[in-house]
């Protein structure tokens, strides 16, 4: 991100500045609300009460956290080497062919082989389609950027195409593959913690949960406590300096990009082998994009993509009770509120970081 | 229907699917030249098709829904403006927030307004662009054989966005390259210190080129949901302002080989159209997909230098700092 000329300490610039830019996304997105005559307070009570209020609404809440921890972490560690990955929509389309495929193929396995094994290949998939433009932008300079925007087409034309063609339940019309047998899928929360004498209400909240908290600290010890995220992070901060260094940043651009291809292909291990047990079109259903609202909200740090993924799900999980009560507020709001929040936290960081310095220091704002 | 027949109907539709393309491809190629990234064309497409349509339904005029959709789209090339320019945030992180925004907006309020899932009311009569039939269509077609059937289908009988669309791409050519404001503004693209110090404001050729790509993309918007379809429909725009994002890489940033980039991939479209659930003798059935997958796929392989070479202008995506 752009290097902001105005100095902050450092508790505001990780926690104050992304809270008041959350702060402002929210205040407009109940503007929005106002705007189609509904009141932001109610809606505000219901979507935490939907969200919270009921072991149900928390397990849900916590399965939607699940996918924004996953792509977050990809694009938080892409933004570690100075890589802005777009195309997290693609990787987790792609990681989601490769685990389907595993669980169709390999079923004859027993679970405790077959469910690592689809998770790998997942993770795989992910990790190919991310490093992909990660190697044409080292060796042929062609913009990360722009290539896994056309890699996202790419992939959602290829699942259509296989689903249709190739793999695709046959007798259906659906554009499915069959579906996954039981010993295939992951294990849901609520059987999962049954024999521990917790009794959950059935919610699509599966283990991959507890893989994406794994996940969450292998981010943390990658990019602060390794010698590669050492390697990262000065890739990220001056190339040319890395370079100096002695470190390649060709190299460093491609393995980012494959980890963070790898990371979003957890959205698929969630969402195919964890909810649906069989691969259907558009099931990353815009989780990708959001995840670049969650990497800048939490600062591209395994704490705050957590806290911010929570938010999510809680805006994901409320705003689905939300629509039922108040028709008008559709989940769609939460996507103005992720754009809000991508425009407030990134883009215009730099503005909220002067209003912060002049909250902070009265009289001589910067 | 003999082989010129059936030409000139895939020409046709090639020409209606390029025209959305074509129009923000023209958007972005001005906001690029000028150094300011923008990966929101489809955002403000979206928007501009969903004010359009609205204002167009409430007003029974197509040309008040062309306003309108200008108008909304400006407003969100604005907040981009603001956000790159101004504060010189990152561009492309405004650009998804365009995106996000747009997508998000246009259904709620869509919904909210009308209830009909996010549509907005069938627009008839005056409410929608009709088809213009240009002087001689109707004698050239019985008199000249080949040239007048293709007049006539093709080239005549177009809504008044198409031809807006055409004469965008001889105006941004002709602006470009031959006035002065063109020269600036392209030397801001490519060297805005250049500029900065024969006196004249970057970030005031910045803000101009971006309302330029914001009229576009909201003539391009308009002509989706007031010409080509008769309403708005969630998502219409489908990924439209990406292939334009793509025919201008295509077209090297340059506006006449971006038309050719846009009826290429709008012809793509069409011959996809046309040959679903055809076998070709030789090949078989064509698979849909693979044709659709081919705007993007050569667009990947020409950024990776193994056709041609792209040169983007050289300011594309830095903010402009000052010295002090």
């Amino acid at each position: 991100m752009s290097a902001a000329p105005i100095e902050l300490p450092r508790w505001a610039d990780t926690a104050l500045v992304p809270l008041v830019s959350v702060a402002a996304a929210l205040a407009v997105s109940g503007l929005v609300v106002i705007g189609i005559g509904e009141s932001p307070l109610e809606a505000t009570a219901l979507l935490l009460r939907g969200a919270l209020g009921s072991a149900e609404g928390i397990g849900f809440t916590l399965y939607y956290t699940t996918n924004f921890i996953f792509t977050g972490l990809a694009v938080a560690v892409a933004f570690h080497a100075g890589l802005f990955n777009i195309g997290g929509e693609g990787q987790a389309t792609i990681a989601g062919i490769f685990a389907a495929l595993a669980c169709l193929w390999l079923a004859p396995l027993p679970g405790l082989l077959l469910v690592p094994l689809a998770i790998l290949a997942a993770a795989a998939g992910g990790a190919l389609y991310g490093f992909i433009p990660g190697w044409l932008q080292a060796t042929r300079g062609s913009h990360v950027v722009i290539t896994t925007i056309m890699f996202n087409f790419l992939a959602a034309t290829l699942t259509v195409y296989l689903l249709v063609e190739v793999i695709g339940k046959p007798g259906s019309m659906q554009p499915e593959t069959p579906e996954f047998a039981a010993h295939a899928v992951l294990t849901p929360m609520h059987k999962l913690l049954a024999p521990l004498g917790i009794t959950l209400p059935s919610t699509p909240l599966n283990s991959a949960f507890l893989l994406a908290l794994a996940a969450l600290v292998a981010v943390w010890a990658l990019i602060f406590r390794s010698r590669l995220g050492y390697a990262i992070r000065t890739v990220g901060a001056n190339p040319r300096a890395a370079a100096y260094a002695g470190i390649s940043p060709a190299r460093i651009t491609m393995v980012a990009m494959a980890i963070s291809g790898a990371l979003a292909g957890g959205l698929a291990v969630n969402e195919v082998m964890g909810v649906q047990h069989r691969l259907l079109l558009d099931f990353t259903a815009g989780y990708g994009f959001v995840g670049i609202a969650v990497a800048l909200m939490g600062r591209g740090h395994p704490v705050g993509v957590a806290l911010a993924a929570l938010l999510f799900g809680v805006l994901y999980q409320g705003g689905a009770e939300l629509s039922f009560d108040k028709p008008s507020i559709t989940r769609d709001m939460v996507v103005v509120i992720g754009g809000v929040i991508i425009l407030f936290a990134g883009a215009l960081d730099g503005l909220f970081r002067r209003a912060v310095a002049a909250l902070l220091r009265p009289g001589r704002a910067a | 229907m003999d082989a010129i027949a059936i030409f000139a109907v895939v020409l046709d539709s090639a020409i209606r699917l390029s025209v959305p393309l074509l129009c923000a491809a023209m958007a972005g190629l001005w906001s690029e030249r000028a150094g300011v990234v923008d990966i929101g064309l489809e955002g403000k497409m979206l928007v501009a098709a969903f004010a359009a349509a609205v204002i167009a339904a409430q007003s029974g005029s197509a040309w008040a829904g062309l306003g309108a959709g200008i108008l909304a789209s400006v407003m969100l090339s604005l907040v981009h403006g603001f956000a790159a320019i101004t504060w010189r945030g990152n561009q492309i992180v405004s650009g998804v927030a365009i995106n996000m925004l747009a997508a998000g907006l246009t259904v709620i309020l869509g919904n909210a307004w009308f209830g009909q899932g996010g549509r907005t009311p069938t627009l008839e009569g005056a409410a929608r662009f009709g088809e213009i039939t240009l002087p001689f269509a109707q004698t050239l077609r019985e008199q000249v054989p080949g040239f007048g059937l293709i007049y006539d289908e093709v080239i005549s009988g177009q809504s008044a966005p198409a031809y807006l669309a055409l004469l965008a791409v001889v105006l941004t050519a002709l602006v470009l390259k031959r006035t002065r404001f063109g020269l600036r503004l392209r030397a801001v693209g490519e060297n805005p210190a250049a500029v900065d110090t024969a006196g004249i404001s970057v970030a005031g050729l910045r803000y101009s080129a971006v309302i330029i790509c914001g009229v576009l993309c909201g003539l391009g918007g308009t002509y989706l949901a007031v010409s080509q379809s008769a309403g708005f429909l969630p998502h219409m725009t489908a990924g439209k302002g990406f292939i334009a994002l793509a025919a201008v890489i295509f077209a090297n940033w340059r506006p006449w080989p971006a038309l050719w980039a846009c009826l290429l991939f709008g012809g793509l479209d069409a011959v996809a159209i046309r040959l679903q659930g055809v076998a070709l003798p030789g090949i078989g059935q064509v698979p849909v997909q693979a044709i659709q997958a081919l705007p993007y796929l050569m667009t990947v392989i020409l950024l990776a230098g193994f056709i041609g070479r792209s040169t983007p202008p050289k300011a594309a995506g830095l903010p402009y700092v000052k010295e002090r």
